[in-house]
């Protein structure tokens, strides 16, 4: 554990140059990560009632028509 | 007076100046004790304090009774039948609109509420990916004509519909719409699940709510029709909606309440477009802030630890004291 904490301390946190960097790109990588996985939970709750789950109906029978 | 208050300050300050505070602190103990037992008898003062008590409690009751209830100023009939509550799917906190149904909702806005009711509010483009496919919005929007922007002679033509237009509006001005209507203006619809209290339940409520015949005993001007949702039970729209009035193309069947249930989810969905965005950004807000409360939780149990986990411990000084007559305030009584 210990060997673990300051493997962190020195490779992420003891220069502030990296550390900030860090910062930056784990709120990215955060943000991102949580907006995919709460998008995902919320089309599997509504599946079949978004548009996108039904407009190949009417995309296919607009393609016919022409 | 002002002799005897002087006097008695600056026997304190003689006080303070000694140090005697602590023979002080007991001697008021003392005092205190001593004029609680001059004072009158106990029964007449809880008689004054239950009087008292009793007065307040009962101006308080009677102000409520009298100004603090709810005032109805309307008759049931001039309130409206409450409309029943349905549990409507897309009100759910984590449910969209049924897309299916906005579409076969508009259809039924187009060929039903269209010839009296504007939707100014929806431009085509907003069908697109909600209801529709680009070349269907298009299509339809192309069936009407709009005002151009003056030309060089300064005319103004007419082109074909865009889908950045707005759904055109069935009247030129509500004027217009009044006099085609018996003088009521049927009012536009965008906003109207919002506008109304109940919203969809009111709505659904209002459009089959007419029955065949006005109870005995209503009285229906001429020109109105009986429906008991609506606030005074005599509206000026008709029934609009009867079975198999309008063909859905995805084959569900239209019954009365099939129509009406699509048509206010369409509704719903034109008065608030953004419902996703706002439950997808609740729901984010909620997980985000349930971490931060913890996280904070925690940083105040860590601050507060020094604090909860300290010892005090208070020796009170002894208490001997100066002789009471020495004592200068003790003279003084
Ligand atoms: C024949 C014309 C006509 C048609 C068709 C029509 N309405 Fe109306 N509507 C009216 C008029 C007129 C009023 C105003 C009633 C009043 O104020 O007494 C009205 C009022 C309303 C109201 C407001 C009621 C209130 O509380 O003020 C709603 C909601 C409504 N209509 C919905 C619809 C819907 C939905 C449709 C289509 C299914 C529709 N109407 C079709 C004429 C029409």
């Amino acid at each position: 554990m210990a060997g673990v904490l300051s493997g962190v301390y020195n490779t992420l946190i003891r220069s502030n140059g990296v550390f900030l960097s860090t910062i930056f790109a784990g709120a990215f990588a955060t943000e991102i990560l949580f907006d995919t996985g709460s998008n995902a939970i919320w089309n599997r709750i509504n599946k079949g009632r978004q548009w996108k789950d039904i407009k190949h109906r009417y995309m296919d029978a607009g393609e016919d028509d022409e | 007076m002002f002799a005897r208050t002087s006097l008695r300050t600056a026997r304190a300050f003689a006080n303070a100046k000694t140090g005697a505070t602590r023979t002080v602190v007991s001697q008021q103990r003392n005092a205190s004790s001593q004029s609680s037992a001059e004072s009158a008898p106990t029964w007449k003062n809880t008689a004054t304090l239950s009087a008292s008590t009793i007065l307040a409690i009962g101006s308080c009751t009677w102000y409520y009774t009298q100004f603090g209830r709810t005032a109805h100023a309307m008759t049931m009939q001039e309130e409206g039948l409450h409309a029943t509550p349905y549990p409507w799917e897309h009100e759910k906190f984590l449910k969209t609109y049924d897309h299916a149904a906005l579409r076969r909702g508009f259809q039924v806005y187009r060929e039903v509420c269209a010839s009296c009711h504007s939707l100014k509010r929806i431009p085509w483009r907003t069908l697109v990916g909600t209801m529709m496919t680009v070349d269907e919005a298009k299509a339809l929007a192309e069936e009407n004509e709009y005002d151009t922007e003056p030309n060089n002679e300064g005319e103004i033509e007419k082109r074909p519909g865009k889908l950045s237009d707005y759904i055109p509006s069935p009247y030129k001005n509500d004027e217009a719409a009044r006099a085609a209507n018996n003088g009521a203006l049927p009012p536009d619809l965008s906003l109207m699940v919002k506008a109304r209290h109940g919203g969809c339940n009111y709505i659904f409520s209002l459009l089959t709510g007419y029955p065949e015949e006005p109870p005995a005993g209503a009285v229906v001007q001429s020109g109105l029709n009986f429906n008991p949702y609506f606030p005074g039970t005599g509206i000026a729209m008709a029934r609009v909606l009867y079975d198999g009035l309008v063909d859905y193309e995805d084959g569900t069947p239209a019954t009365t309440s099939q129509m009406a249930k699509d048509v206010v989810e369409f509704l719903n969905w034109s008065a608030e477009p953004e419902m996703d965005d706002r439950k997808k950004m609740g729901w984010k807000v909620m997980a985000i802030g349930s971490v931060l409360f913890a996280l904070s939780v925690w940083i105040k149990r860590y601050k507060w630890s020094v604090v909860k986990t300290r010892k005090l411990q208070y020796n009170p000084p002894a208490l001997t004291g100066l002789p009471n007559k020495m004592n200068p305030r003790q003279a003084r009584r």
